[in-house]
């Protein structure tokens, strides 16, 4: 299972939740999981989201590996000047 | 073969501070650059804009326009794709810029181009649009960002508020961004001192020298040609192809030379435009901007509203903040409020915050991205309050900040810990240069800041092919805007082991290369050189199966080494080392060319923090202020070009002191930009300038193979804020206000009493 913590401006979409369990092997799984669990994630998911998993920013890959436990979050996405 | 995938010393060219590839080209005036280019036959395109700032367009008569000899096309919205539609929230990006380059039933904003004509000649271009007949129905406008926000305010367009608006705000909040963690009432219950203050900073246009330019040509057959001055020719050809209805693959553009870009060449605006006309015209089509139009039609910053609240214990320990920004991002979605909420407090470890941000249109240009976009104003307010804070508490600032500074492991503002970053190195190598304890002459502040953005990876696509001499062409797909070309070569000599010089670094055009992501996010050092490093590995390796098939040893008993194959060890045998030039000499006729490549989407940017110490002076009579002395302090992770590294921290500080004292959008109650040409907006010239004094901080980024990160934009994020505090010390008045220009100065004093 892989703990993701929304940003606050989620939860509302989330039935309240701050942290979402869901099972994922990688970034592109946990957000299809994720739109699974809680259909209106759907809007802000395809607007774009970066996904932090252990400190590490992932801007838009949906492939990248979850590690067991590592510690995964959500983030409007990235973009730069 | 042995290749180590890191490598964080021991460096041979990495670090050195060769010529620029360029700069021969570039003293000479050989270079080409937007408006260089020319071809037979060529028409000379001109936008009509619309003088108001919000109006319904009734009609467009261009007959008379038509009807003149020399005038060969005259083109309106009618003559994109009627493929690209609106979409409620206004999701993706290619209605809302169809809808900018060319208005649909409404003009938003003064400057907004409402047709555009093609003409033998740019004077009979120009003539032509006098002829063209526009009845307007004039609309009541808004353009400043909490008026916009009232519940009164002209609605700018139904509709194009996403799902985060929450119900009963205005139509024209377009968006919501809110995080944070811990309970903020509570922290500020720890606190000593808690200040509450409201800040404001205007629009400021990235300033690049080199107006928009391009040459397009667009055939019967839906086949394209376009040169154009760009940050991202890849997103150049993907969006006009959807805008003109032609497939990708047959706009073929390359990147001129870039007088600048600043995040605001990251979009199209007169491009499309050309390439209708041409279409029309059946003819190629120049198009240039004059400064004028830039500044009217072409992307500023946002402009931003901001309330803050922090609190802090009589030790410095900060225990809780809060922040609210609003910013206008111009007629469309996009004003950066979700960065400037997240980037806020990010230099700080806080156990209680929470941001939120509001993206606001109003009537005024769709804003582009500028140096980090969004981070600076909210550094301005941020840090304007901590200074305070440690002022009524009796604190140094540049002991209070590593105090509370984020470092590896501490939960970001944003949400994640953070992994390695070099925000306390900075604060460090601050206190301990000797600007920070000089002594200031009467009349003189001093103002610290911190800084930091996030830092960005992208699509990229990087070739190197060998010549049989040895030498080595380098084909990268990101405009070179802050001297990648000559960055790009010292990680490919790095690699392969031979001179910078004999290394020739090229944007290659979108038929050329796969696809690469626009040049910014301060990405180009980090992934173009990611992938060019990679790309060179990926040639070594061919080098080295020669070599072996040569040698009559196994491939992994080879290892390269100084520019020459060499045995692995003592086991592979005795082999004199083979130089590069000796296997490409003759790559002919064992086994082909050898070439190297790379592409991937790096995900690994790493983000970077600054710290930058001001001192300013203030004139009590007139209100002038002179930045005296600036010192930069920046985390590099690896400076690849060290000297390019110093022209980037040195020019977020220029520009940042421009933003901070005099550059500002300034609209009339017609709505109207009143100093759209350079004579009435200030941009810093050599003589507002002090040497700007630069720190390398080095703590390597994990994500790169030779540790580096980004430094093109957390350049810009600190000065807003270090100037306000240095002018606030010196005016003695807390400067809330952006820019600080003489008679908000005189105002400040005067109220000051």
């Amino acid at each position: 299972m892989v703990e993701v913590h929304l940003w606050s401006g989620l939860r509302s979409l989330a039935g309240g939740c701050e942290v979402v369990s869901v099972e994922a092997r990688d970034t592109g799984e946990m957000l299809r999981a994720l739109v699974r669990a809680h259909p209106e994630l759907q809007a802000p998911i395809d607007a774009g989201v970066s996904v932090a998993i252990d400190g590490r920013v992932i801007a838009s890959g949906l492939t990248e590996p979850i590690p067991e436990g590592a510690e995964v979050y959500l983030m409007q996405r990235l973009r730069g000047g | 073969m042995a290749l180590d995938d890191r490598k964080s010393d021991g460096f041979t060219f990495v670090g050195t501070r060769p010529n620029r590839p360029d700069g021969l080209d570039k003293v000479t005036g050989r270079a080409r650059f937007g408006a260089d280019a020319h071809a037979p036959g060529m028409l000379h395109g001109a936008i009509l804009r619309s003088p108001h700032a919000h109006a319904r367009i009734l009609r467009i008569d261009t007959s008379k326009a038509e009807a003149l000899k020399d005038v060969k096309a005259v083109v309106t919205r009618a003559d994109f794709s009627d493929k690209v539609e609106f979409a409620p929230g206004l999701e993706g990006d290619f209605w809302n810029i169809l809808e900018n380059v060319m208005a649909g039933d409404k003009a938003l904003y003064d400057g907004h181009a409402v047709a555009a004509v093609a003409a033998t000649s740019a004077l009979a271009a120009r003539d032509a649009l006098k002829l063209i007949e526009v009845d307007y129905e004039v609309l009541p406008h808004v353009t400043d960002v909490d008026k916009a926000m009232l519940m009164d305010a002209p609605v700018i367009r139904q509709g194009a508020a996403d799902y985060s608006v929450p119900e009963g705000m205005h139509p024209n909040v377009v968006r919501k961004h809110e995080s944070g963690h811990g309970d903020v009432e509570a922290g500020f219950a720890e606190a000593d001192l808690v200040i509450e203050d409201h800040f404001t900073t205007e629009a400021t246009h990235q300033g690049y020298i080199e107006p928009h330019a391009c040459l397009a040509t667009l055939g019967a057959d839906g086949k394209g040609e376009l040169w154009c001055c760009t940050q991202g020719h890849w997103i150049v050809q993907k969006t006009c192809a959807a805008l003109l209805g032609i497939e990708t693959a047959n706009l073929r553009v390359t990147a001129s030379e870039i007088g600048g870009g600043f995040g605001g060449k990251t979009t199209v605006f007169i491009e499309p435009v050309a390439l209708a006309l041409s279409r029309k015209a059946n003819k190629p089509v120049k198009l240039v901007m004059s400064r004028s139009e830039v500044f009217r039609a072409t992307g500023p910053t946002a402009s931003a509203s901001m309330d803050i609240r922090i609190g802090m214990k009589k030790d410095g320990t900060l225990t809780a903040a809060q922040g609210t920004f609003r910013l206008q991002g111009g007629a469309f979605p996009g004003g950066p409020a979700d960065f400037t909420a997240m980037c806020a407090f990010a230099p700080y470890n806080l156990p209680h915050v929470r941001q939120v941000g509001y993206d606001v249109m109003t009537n005024r240009p769709k804003q582009a991205a500028y140096r980090a976009p969004g981070s600076p104003m909210a550094a301005f307010a941020v840090e304007s309050v901590i200074d305070e804070l440690c002022n009524q508490l009796g604190l140094d600032p540049i002991e209070v900040r590593p105090k509370n500074a984020s470092r590896e492991g501490t939960k970001a503002s944003y949400g994640p810990r953070f992994q390695r970053v070099g925000l306390v190195e900075t604060l460090e190598a601050a206190k301990a240069h000797p600007h920070y304890t000089a002594p200031l002459k009467p009349g003189q502040g001093r103002g610290i800041s911190c800084g930091f953005w996030f830092n960005h990876g992208g699509e990229t696509s990087v070739s190197l092919a060998l010549s049989e001499d040895g030498s080595a062409q380098v084909m990268v797909g990101t405009p070179d805007i802050g001297g990648s070309r000559a960055s790009m070569a010292l990680m490919a000599a790095e690699v392969l082991g031979i001179p910078y010089e004999n290394i020739r670094v090229t944007i290659a055009d979108t038929a050329t290369l796969g696809y690469n992501d626009v040049s910014h996010g301060s990405r180009v050092t980090y992934a173009s050189g990611l992938a060019t490093i990679k790309a060179a590995r990926h040639a070594v390796e061919k080098l080295c199966e020669r070599a072996a098939k040569k040698w009559g040893i196994p491939v992994d008993a080879v290892k390269w080494e100084n520019g020459c194959a060499v045995p692995s060890g003592p086991n592979a045998g005795e082999f004199d080392p083979l130089p590069l030039a000796d296997i490409t000499a003759d790559m002919g006729r064992t086994g082909g060319p050898i070439s190297g490549h790379f592409e991937a989407t790096p995900e690994g940017a790493g983000v970077s923090f600054a710290t930058h110490i001001v001192d300013a002076e203030v004139d009590p009579e007139t209100g002038k202020t002179k930045v005296v002395r600036y010192t930069v302090v920046q985390d590099a992770g690896k400076a690849i070009h060290p000297t390019y590294v110093e022209g980037q921290f040195q020019g977020g500080a220029a520009q940042g002191i421009g933003w901070a004292l005099n550059e500002e959008y300034i609209y009339g109650a017609d709505g109207r930009l009143q100093n759209s040409v350079f004579l009435d907006y200030r941009i810093p010239v050599a003589s507002d300038l002090p040497m700007i004094d630069t720190v390398i901080v080095e703590v390597p980024n994990p994500g790169h193979p030779f540790g580096v990160r980004g430094v093109g934009e957390t350049s810009i994020c600190p000065p807003l804020a270090a100037i306000a505090n240095a002018v606030s010390a010196a005016a003695g008045a807390r400067m809330r206000q952006l820019p600080m220009s003489p008679p908000r100065i005189l105002a400040a004093l005067k109220a000051d009493g």
